[in-house]
């Protein structure tokens, strides 16, 4: 990071956490306190809807698992404060694994139904409850003590509240510079992201259950504050305003959490207090103004408050190549000539329409293979149930002597199948480097869908400096060596087919599965790609193109094979297949 | 319990059970045309019953004020599209349509709010006041945003939910409002009170359910939403514009959220924000249904109504709880229904 951009981080740092001992009067600390609670809560939606796609308007009923957990244990029970935040984590984690057992495998709305339903059920139930004071809530909650210091004034809880949204804000940053974030932050594109080995469903899981441990958090920290807690705190429409205070502060950036609860709050102490005066209004209007400014915001602005005031601070990308790194473990390659992949009877019906008919071919260690034919002759098919992405109606893919049909793509690339993508899907905003790391999703020293929590705490800088020196490497071998800090979407489209190639690399794979890779070049970038290839084969890869340009395919593979109307109709030497007359029957039609 | 209780309950479960239906079909048809879940459809309907509560006590209700307020916001949107040319006829058009005709309505309603008009009459002002605002709605929120992603549309939706609950809360005040029942007779089946009411509702809905059966299996417009359902870029290619269908689709289902309010007004007193739990007991019917089979979401909207009456007699305080938990069961189930079928993550570039 700059140092420019070190000293402005230190300065905000160091002004909040010494304002309560300037003169502020108690009006503003405690308003400030409030904003500290919704930054806590809206920084897991930023996590959960701009990063991960999925969003929840039941915040607050986690905040109020939170709050009443520790209202109980302290009031009823005499319990120290500490037991209940364990206490309210250990239902609000429970809690979210439930609702994300049953909603993350479905479309990312089902999430946000269900948090709508999960927040009225609970906040009639916190009304409903006896023990729990109905609607009158708790009352009688003890300050908060931190080494033998009572925090029972608004001023000392000020320094704990805000120490710990800068903990959470520190521990967001790191989470999305890691290995598990950058998964997280690719699950808006989640058949991609599964290619890379990516378990998405959990992943979302994660995203979902952090989201809640910060709102309930915030919940615990309320109860101690306010000392005295009621239902009407943690209904829905609260839990609608967390989401609001994200999109309004910027959804995409940590820091839009805390903007936007603090914008949002200041706007509403405005709105209750000093317009209905100015206007002599005899109700709220909070309520329509919120609800107007968003759908405007939504229309015109998705993006929020936070990149306008991002502008002033350019911020470097956080992922730096290190020089030097230890070699992470490469798997164990099959020599030349023994058989890689074996496809038998592969066969594919939607319907009554047969896509794939009974096609079989082989490719040993070392060749490159095309798999070529006309438009709609079942060769993408072919290759999605090779790569897991189509269930085969019927046939075997057999891949170093192991049948890997019916397997998800998640388990196939672990074998070290690597693919690229027709239509390019890298994730726009991230650098080149970043999303080349994406291929070694599985490479990494922690379990492949583990490392969240070292990743936050920072304890996988090991892990990182090897992942990013092999990405580094991979970019270097395509040729990309010098945009490896350049957004994925600001290269060229030639470009961005050789960044899939280089993260398909970077998963040490010993056989790479190219969708049309040539689809959309110019001549040149074309020549490149031929070129690149080339080289790949000499260095030992494997691998098998789906391309319809026969000139690409020509002087680039060892075998041909074709495909028309979803049966194979010839294969061999390039050579032999361009003498083949069914298939100059095929690509020239009957004149011939 | 003995048989007559139960027979009270069901009276009572159906009843509320057939408006959760008809909520539950509006959701279902916005969602399968506009990928919209359309949350503030539970506001329009607070709207409508409100607004023939309002006319029934000879009050001038403000929906008529909404009504011109939102006709401007659309001509402001017109004349901005319009600033790259278009044709006086349009223009002309768009002036009738959303500035004449609501101050004629507006205008209209202030003549007849005092005086004792009777009921129908009530009620068809009331259907002209709240039906044009669905299609407002859509043009001045939706219509701009039309291909975000699921996601983003229910969040507008949210917020949009959020500004008619406030505008609500600004026009009504903070007490509920009920109107006079449609049909004020009673009777005894076999020791089970029946209201003329209750009858009145199950008629409606049932009548309102083949009106739009009919709707789509016969009529050309009918036939043309379906089409947008399954494949909207299809449709567009044949003619079918997604702007045209949404605006259909909000004018269907706001006319049925109408019909829903105006038959629950007598029932129950409407609050300002009750129209959001209320939709989302239709919700939850559509949910079973997956929100794309009527028959399904009309079957499980009948459940909840059911369920939620026979909550009220074992555990009345518990009722809300119940009713909003079941969605978490119902959710795994149509989880696991759609386990190991193909669907289409949306995903967004």
């Amino acid at each position: 990071m700059a140092a420019v951009d070190r000293r402005v981080l230190f300065a905000f740092v160091a002004l909040v956490l010494l304002l309560p001992l300037l003169p502020v009067p108690d009006y503003w600390i405690s308003l400030l306190n409030y904003i500290g609670l919704s930054s806590l809560v809206a920084l897991g939606l930023v996590l959960l809807t701009g990063i991960g796609g999925l969003t929840s308007f039941g915040q607050a009923a986690f905040v109020g698992i939170g709050a009443y957990s520790t209202a109980y244990l302290s009031t009823a029970w005499g319990l120290s404060p500490w037991l209940g935040l364990a206490v309210g984590l250990a239902i609000t984690i429970v809690a979210a694994l439930i609702i994300g057992a049953v909603t993350l495998s479905m479309s990312g709305h089902y999430l946000a139904l269900a948090t709508i339903a999960w927040a009225l059920a609970l906040y009639y139930l916190f009304g409903t409850l006896g023990f729990l004071g109905y609607h009158d809530g708790l009352s009688g909650i003890p300050a908060l003590t931190l080494f033998g210091v009572s925090l029972g004034d608004a001023r000392a809880m000020y320094g704990l509240i805000w120490a710990l949204v800068l903990l959470a804000l520190w521990a967001a940053r790191n989470l999305l510079d890691s290995r598990p974030g950058r998964a997280m932050r690719a699950l808006k594109r989640a058949g991609m992201a599964e290619a890379m080995g990516v378990n998405t469903v959990w992943l979302k899981m994660v995203m979902f259950v952090l989201a809640a441990v910060l709102a309930c958090t915030a919940g615990w920290l309320y109860a101690h504050l306010q000392r005295t807690v009621s239902p009407s705190s943690f209904g829905l429409n609260y839990g609608i305003e967390y989401l609001f205070m994200a999109v309004i502060g910027g959804i995409g950036h940590v820091w839009g959490a805390v903007l936007g609860a603090g914008v949002f709050s200041l706007a509403k102490e405005f709105l209750r207090g000093q317009l209905p005066a100015l206007l002599q209004l005899q109700v709220n209007i909070e309520m329509i103004v919120f609800g107007v400014l968003m759908v405007l915001l939504l229309q015109h602005a998705r993006t929020g408050l936070w990149p306008l005031l991002a502008r002033f601070f350019p911020v470097p990308p956080a992922a730096h190549a290190p020089a030097q790194a230890p070699a992470l473990p490469r798997r164990e390659k099959p020599k030349a000539g023994e058989p890689l992949l074996e496809v038998k009877g592969l066969r594919k019906e939607f319907g009554g329409l047969t896509a794939v008919d009974d096609i079989d071919f082989q490719l040993r260690a070392g060749e490159i293979v095309g798999l070529i034919g006309p438009n709609g002759a079942g060769k993408s098919t072919t290759f999605n149930m090779i790569t897991g992405v189509q269930a085969a109606t019927a046939g075997t893919v057999r891949y170093r002597g192991e049948t890997i049909s019916g397997l998800s793509a998640r388990q196939i690339v672990r074998r070290g199948i690597g693919r690229t993508f027709q239509h390019v899907k890298l994730v726009p905003e991230m650098t080149a480097l970043e999303n080349v790391a994406l291929g070694a999703h599985l490479r990494g020293d922690y379990r492949p869908q583990g490392g969240v929590l070292a990743s936050m705490l920072r304890l996988n800088r090991a892990e990182e400096a090897k992942l990013l020196h092999e990405a580094a490497q991979q970019l270097h071998r395509v040729g990309l060596g010098d945009c490896l800090y350049q957004p994925a979407a600001s290269l060229a489209l030639g470009q961005q087919r050789l960044l899939e190639i280089a993260r398909a690399l970077c998963g040490d794979p010993a056989l790479l599965l190219l969708d049309e890779p040539a689809a959309g070049l110019r001549y040149r970038e074309k020549l490149e790609l031929a070129e690149l290839l080339r080289k790949l084969k000499a260095e030992g890869m494997s691998i098998l193109i789906v391309e319809h340009d026969m000139d690409f395919v020509m002087n680039l593979t060892d075998r041909l094979v074709v495909m028309e109307f979803g049966r194979k109709i010839a294969e061999g030497s390039p050579a032999e297949v361009q003498r083949n007359p069914a298939v100059l029957e095929a690509y020239l039609g009957d004149a011939i | 319990m003995d048989w007559q209780i139960a027979g009270f309950l069901a009276v009572d479960g159906f009843t509320s059970g057939a408006i959760y239906a008809l909520l539950a079909l509006a959701l279902v048809l916005v969602f399968s045309v506009t990928r919209i879940i359309l949350v503030p459809l539970g506001e329009l309907m607070v709207y409508a019953g409100v607004t023939l509560a309002l006319l029934g006590h000879d009050r001038v209700p403000a929906t008529g004020a909404l009504l011109l307020a939102m006709g401007v916001a659309c001509f402001a949107l017109e004349l901005w599209e319009a600033r790259r040319g278009t044709t006086p006829r349009r223009l002309a058009l768009a002036a009738v349509k959303f500035l004449a005709l609501p101050l004629a309505l507006l205008l209209i309603t202030r003549w007849a709010a005092p005086r004792a008009l009777p009921l129908p009459l009530d009620m068809a002002l009331t259907t002209l006041l709240i039906v044009p605002m669905g299609p407002m709605l859509y043009r001045i929120v939706f219509q701009p945003m039309a291909e975000a992603s699921t996601l983003v549309l229910l969040i507008v939706s949210v917020a949009t939910h959020f500004a008619l609950t406030g505008l609500g809360l600004v026009m009504f005040g903070p007490e509920g409002w009920s109107a006079a029942p449609l049909w004020d007779a009673s009777f005894d089946l076999a020791g089970v009170p029946l209201s003329g009411q209750s009858l009145a509702i199950w008629a409606s809905s049932l009548l309102l359910m083949l009106a739009l059966y009919l709707f789509f299996s016969r009529t050309l417009p009918g036939k043309a939403l379906r089409a947008v359902a399954v494949n909207r870029l299809g449709a567009r290619l044949i003619g079918v514009g997604s702007a045209q269908a949404g605006r259909l689709t909000f004018t269907l289902a706001t006319a049925i959220v109408t019909a829903c309010g105006m038959l629950a007004a007598p029932l129950t007193a409407l609050t300002y924000d009750g129209g959001f739990v209320i939709a989302l007991k239709g919700f939850i019917g559509a949910i079973i249904g997956g929100l794309v089979g009527y028959p399904l979401a009309a079957a499980g909207a009948l459940l909840v109504g059911l369920l939620e009456a026979f909550a009220s007699f074992w555990a009345s305080s518990y009722k809300e709880v119940i009713v909003f938990t079941l969605v978490l069961p119902v959710l795994l189930w149509r989880s696991l229904a759609s386990h190991g079928r193909h669907h289409d993550d949306e995903e967004e570039e």
